[in-house]
């Protein structure tokens, strides 16, 4: 039996089907994975990600300590409220995870991978060293995540004024507590939405509000497909510690300036830099019939081979969308290698869908 | 769960097959395996012609999940395939028994005594 959620008992009652996710009991789907899907692209749905490692950082230098700690600078947070994405790398530039952090009146939240549970609080109290932190992992939190069009206007009217009023203001990457409650405008769909952070004790309470508000439960298989539309990746599959951001379609989470802070992998990272990166993320599109999947071969003429890192079916595409790791001088064909034989795809940037508009 | 056509045979690894009053036998899916694969999305047809022993993979379903072989429960020859499929392969998950997959000539019609009627299935799968 896996760990579950304050939500277990409620996702069985909705008929989910049940798969172990990163020694999580988490719901697959509630009937059609499909369905669920369009569901966030047209409308709203509530997630449970409770799952996920919430870890408070205080004391007089958590913002040193994660200056040297993250590719991402925390400095750029000027006020509480403010949320950033980064990643956390070891000395060889290898992705350790990735993360959002918030900005807090009185320090920052981290919220990390479940899968990386356990190397993440691992590698961060190894480099605690002499500085003045504190560590306060949230085990006793649930968050749940409603993404979609709709998902701020229905949920501000199904919460307190004072709720509602603060999901109406909070811009992209902003949130703040309201009593004991987190809320946060992000998301891993590519769609507008909220993350959630609040006692485990209100969640089954909370998510059963919404469900009878008509407001869909989604599965993590609807949170796959969402999340590769949207040319997010996912820890453990699209990177891991033997790739860089810059292999990953992450450069943009590295703040190189000032060329003062020393972040750890900060060293590698201008090595791989200056040595001319060998590989890049991008998307594929398979324009026949069939189904990409993960570590199928990619094969491009004259340059060399990468591999698929995630692959799927695309809902909103109707059609096959993969994430894959190729050589940086792939224009744009490539084939895929799929149970011997080889189909021409489209090599794209690896965005397929944000804000429900296809990009591709 | 569900109700199972009296006239249909299976394979344990969850394929039916009928046998039709031309002689042929069409094969599709369970409902208890379109249930297990989720949202189908892709049907791999075998081509017309093969042929194909009892046991053999003939073709692939793909959800969004993952490809999952189909195999053929019993031998023949493939006489036709279900092209309504290529458009509409959800049609695997919202009427598994209505939905054929291919149809075969079969070289032994005495092979599809030895699979399960529906009662047995029903018991293999727990139900």
């Amino acid at each position: 039996m896996g760990q579950r959620t304050p939500l277990y008992d409620l996702h069985l009652a909705l008929g989910a089907k049940m798969v172990d996710f990163g020694g999580w009991d988490m719901p697959l789907h509630y009937g059609s994975q499909v369905e669920e899907h369009h569901q966030v692209r047209r409308d709203c749905g509530v997630f449970d990600v409770s799952h996920m490692t919430v870890i408070d950082v205080s004391g007089a230098q958590a913002k040193a300590w994660l200056q040297q700690l993250l590719t991402n600078d925390v400095e750029r947070l000027h006020s509480p409220g403010r949320a950033l994405y980064s990643t956390m790398l070891n000395e060889r530039g290898g992705i350790v995870d990735d993360m959002i952090v918030y900005r807090l009146m009185d320090g920052y939240r981290l919220v990390v991978n479940a899968s990386t549970r356990n190397q993440d609080l691992a590698w961060m109290q190894a480099h605690l060293g002499d500085y003045d932190v504190q560590l306060n992992e949230r085990s006793e939190l649930a968050m749940l995540a409603i993404q979609g069009p709709q998902a701020r206007q229905k949920i501000a009217e199904l919460v307190t004024q004072s709720r509602g009023n603060l999901i109406q203001l909070l811009k992209p990457f902003e949130g703040q507590p309201d009593g004991d409650w987190f809320i946060a405008r992000t998301g891993y769909t590519g769609e507008d939405g909220l993350e959630i952070i609040l006692p485990a004790d209100q969640a089954p309470g909370f998510f059963n509000d919404l469900v009878g508000a008509g407001i869909s439960p989604i599965g993590l298989g609807a949170r796959d497909t969402l999340r590769v539309e949207a040319g997010m990746n996912l820890y453990g599959q699209d990177i891991h510690q033997d790739v860089s951001p810059l292999a990953s379609n992450m450069a943009w989470s590295i703040a190189w300036e000032p060329a003062t802070r020393q972040f750890i992998g900060r060293t590698a990272l201008e090595a791989e830099r200056a040595g001319g990166v060998q590989h890049k993320l991008v998307g594929l599109v398979l324009e026949e019939r069939g189904v990409l999947r993960a570590h199928q071969v990619v094969r491009i003429a004259n340059v060399g081979e990468g591999e698929i890192t995630s692959g799927s079916f695309s809902p909103t595409l109707s059609k096959s969308i993969a994430l894959a790791r190729v050589p940086m001088a792939t224009a744009d064909r490539a084939e895929v290698e799929i149970r011997g034989k080889w189909y021409p795809v489209r090599v794209v940037k690896p965005t397929f869908v944000r804000h429900g508009k296809t990009l591709i | 769960m569900s109700d199972i056509p009296a006239d249909l045979r299976f394979a344990e690894s969850h394929e039916w097959a009928r046998l039709e009053h031309d002689g042929g036998v069409k094969v599709g899916i369970s409902d208890h395996a379109q249930e297990a694969l989720g949202d189908v999305v892709f049907v791999e047809l075998p081509e017309i012609g093969k042929v194909f022993a009892a046991g053999e993979a003939a073709g692939v379903v793909e959800s969004v999940k993952a490809a999952s072989d189909i195999y053929s429960p019993v031998s023949g020859t493939v006489i036709a395939v279900n092209e309504e499929l290529a458009n509409n392969p959800e049609l695997l998950n919202s009427a598994p028994y209505d939905s054929w997959i291919f149809k075969l000539e079969p070289s032994d019609t005495s092979e599809l005594d030895k699979l399960l009627d529906p009662a047995a299935y029903k018991a293999a799968i727990g139900e």
